[in-house]
C-alpha cells in the first residue's frame, strides 16, 4: 500500500462520513429549504466520496471497489477524522462541523487540483467548485446564529467551543502525501478568523487536541453510524436497486 | 442521423427542456474506425449528480436504437463541468422554462458573485435568494419581489 493510497482513503472517508450524517438531517431540518440545501451538500460529499473511493481501490490493486470500500470495512480500517463522525447535535452543532469541515476541504481540494496525480487533480478541480457553496452556506448560518438572538449566539458559541478541539487532527502534518494538510492552516485560520469575528463569537483557545482517526482510532459513535449505513449490504452482500 | 447528432439529443433527465448537449455535459462522440464502436464521453455536472446513471441508460438506448448497441460510455471528470459551458440555445430554453439560467463565471472566484438575476416569469430585477440549494443540486431556489412568483435559477459554477 502506498502512502496516495492511505491518503486518498481518508479523504475519501472523511467525505462518505459527512454524507452520511448530513443526510441524517433530511425531513428534520427546521425548515423545508434547509432540509433540502442538506441533502445536497451530503450528496456531493457522497459523490466526491465515491470518486475518491473508486481511485483508493485502484491504487490498491486488490480487486476493492467504491462499495467494498465504504460497505466492507470495519470501523478500525476507516481513515476519516473524527470532527464527521461527531453526532450531528443540534442544528448550531452542525453548523459548526459543517463550517469547519468546508473551510478544511475548500483549500484541501484546491491544493489537490494542483497536485501531480492527474486523477486526484481532477477529483479535486471538480469537488473544490462544491466546497465552496458549503463553505458559504455554513459560515451563513454561522454568522446568522452567532450574530442572532441572545440564545443563537450562546448556543452557536457553544457549538463552536464544544467541535474546535476536533480541527487541528485535520492539519496533522503527512509527509509524502499528495497535499500535506499541514500547509492548510494558514487558509483555515484565516477563514475561520474572519467569520467568527463577523460572527460576534470567540475563537476558543487551543487546548485538547484527539485524534486518532487517521490511524483508525475512532469514537464509538462511528460504530454506530457504520451499523447504519453498511447494514443492508452486509445482511444482502451485492444488493442493488 | 449521425451517432453525435442522436446523442446530443437527449434530453436531461432532471431538467427535461434541454438536451444533454445543451447542458454541456456531453464532451464527445466518437466512432472507432476500426470496429465502427461508438464512443460517447460524458461529465457530471455536480459529482454526486443522481442522474448520471438515467443519462448513460438514455443514451444507450438512443443509440441502440439508431442501430449501435455495442456504444461505450466513458465519465470524464476533467476539466470539470462549468455553467459556462451551457449553450445560448441552452439558456433560452431554460429561461421559457421559468428557469433562470446563470451568470457566467467569473475568472478567479470559486463561487462566483451572484448579480441581481432576471425573474424569468415577468422579467423584474427585483429578486432574491430563499435557499442556494433547489431542487436539484445545480439549482438554487429564488423568489420574484414583482409577481412573487418562486422560481429556479441555475448557479454558476
Amino acid at each position: 500500500m502506498t502512502s496516495s493510497f492511505d491518503f486518498t482513503l481518508a479523504l475519501g472517508d472523511d467525505a462518505l462520513i459527512a454524507a452520511q450524517r448530513l443526510g441524517e438531517w433530511t425531513s428534520r431540518a427546521p425548515e423545508m429549504e434547509e432540509d433540502i440545501a442538506l441533502a445536497n451538500i451530503a450528496l456531493d460529499q457522497l459523490g466526491a466520496a465515491r470518486l475518491l473511493l473508486t481511485y483508493a481501490g485502484e491504487l490498491e490493486g486488490a480487486g476493492r471497489d467504491e462499495d467494498a470500500l465504504a460497505y466492507l470495512r470495519d470501523d478500525r480500517e476507516f481513515r476519516n477524522c473524527l470532527l464527521v463522525e461527531l453526532p450531528n447535535g443540534d442544528f448550531a452543532v452542525t453548523m459548526a462541523k459543517l463550517f469547519f469541515l468546508a473551510a478544511y476541504q475548500l483549500p484541501g481540494y484546491t491544493a489537490l487540483a494542483g497536485c501531480a496525480d492527474e486523477r486526484l487533480a481532477a477529483i479535486g478541480a471538480k469537488a473544490r467548485k462544491e466546497s465552496a457553496y458549503h463553505l458559504d452556506h455554513a459560515a451563513l448560518w454561522v454568522k446568522r446564529l452567532g450574530d442572532g438572538t441572545e440564545e443563537s449566539h450562546r448556543r452557536m458559541q457553544a457549538a463552536v467551543d464544544q467541535v474546535w478541539p476536533y480541527t487541528h487532527e485535520l492539519f496533522a502534518p503527512w509527509p509524502g502525501a499528495p497535499v500535506d494538510p499541514a500547509t492548510l492552516r494558514a487558509d483555515f485560520d484565516t477563514c475561520v478568523d474572519a467569520v467568527l469575528a463577523e460572527a460576534t463569537l470567540t475563537r476558543p483557545a487551543d487546548g485538547w487536541t484527539p485524534g486518532g482517526g487517521r490511524d483508525g482510532v475512532h469514537t464509538e459513535h462511528l460504530s454506530y453510524l457504520l451499523a447504519e449505513m453498511q447494514v443492508l449490504h452486509r445482511a444482502h452482500p451485492g444488493a442493488n436497486w | 442521423m449521425t451517432p453525435r447528432e442522436v446523442v446530443a439529443a437527449v434530453v436531461d433527465p432532471e431538467i427535461r427542456v434541454i438536451t444533454i448537449d445543451e447542458l454541456g455535459i456531453l464532451r464527445s462522440v466518437d466512432e472507432d474506425p476500426a470496429t465502427g464502436r461508438v464512443v460517447v464521453t460524458i461529465t457530471p455536472t455536480y459529482t454526486g449528480c443522481p442522474a448520471m446513471d438515467v443519462i448513460r441508460a438514455d443514451i444507450r438506448r438512443a443509440l441502440a436504437a439508431a442501430g449501435h448497441p455495442d456504444a461505450e460510455i466513458r465519465t470524464v471528470h476533467s476539466p470539470a463541468w462549468s455553467t459556462d459551458w451551457i449553450s445560448e440555445r441552452g439558456r433560452a430554453k431554460l429561461a421559457a422554462a421559468g428557469i433562470a439560467p446563470p451568470a457566467p463565471v467569473r475568472a478567479g472566484n470559486v463561487v462566483p458573485l451572484t448579480l441581481a438575476v432576471r425573474c424569468p416569469r415577468c422579467g423584474s430585477l427585483d429578486t432574491e435568494q430563499v435557499s442556494r440549494f433547489g431542487s436539484t443540486a445545480c439549482k438554487a431556489l429564488w423568489r420574484c419581489r414583482s409577481c412573487s412568483e418562486p422560481f429556479d435559477h441555475v448557479k454558476a459554477l
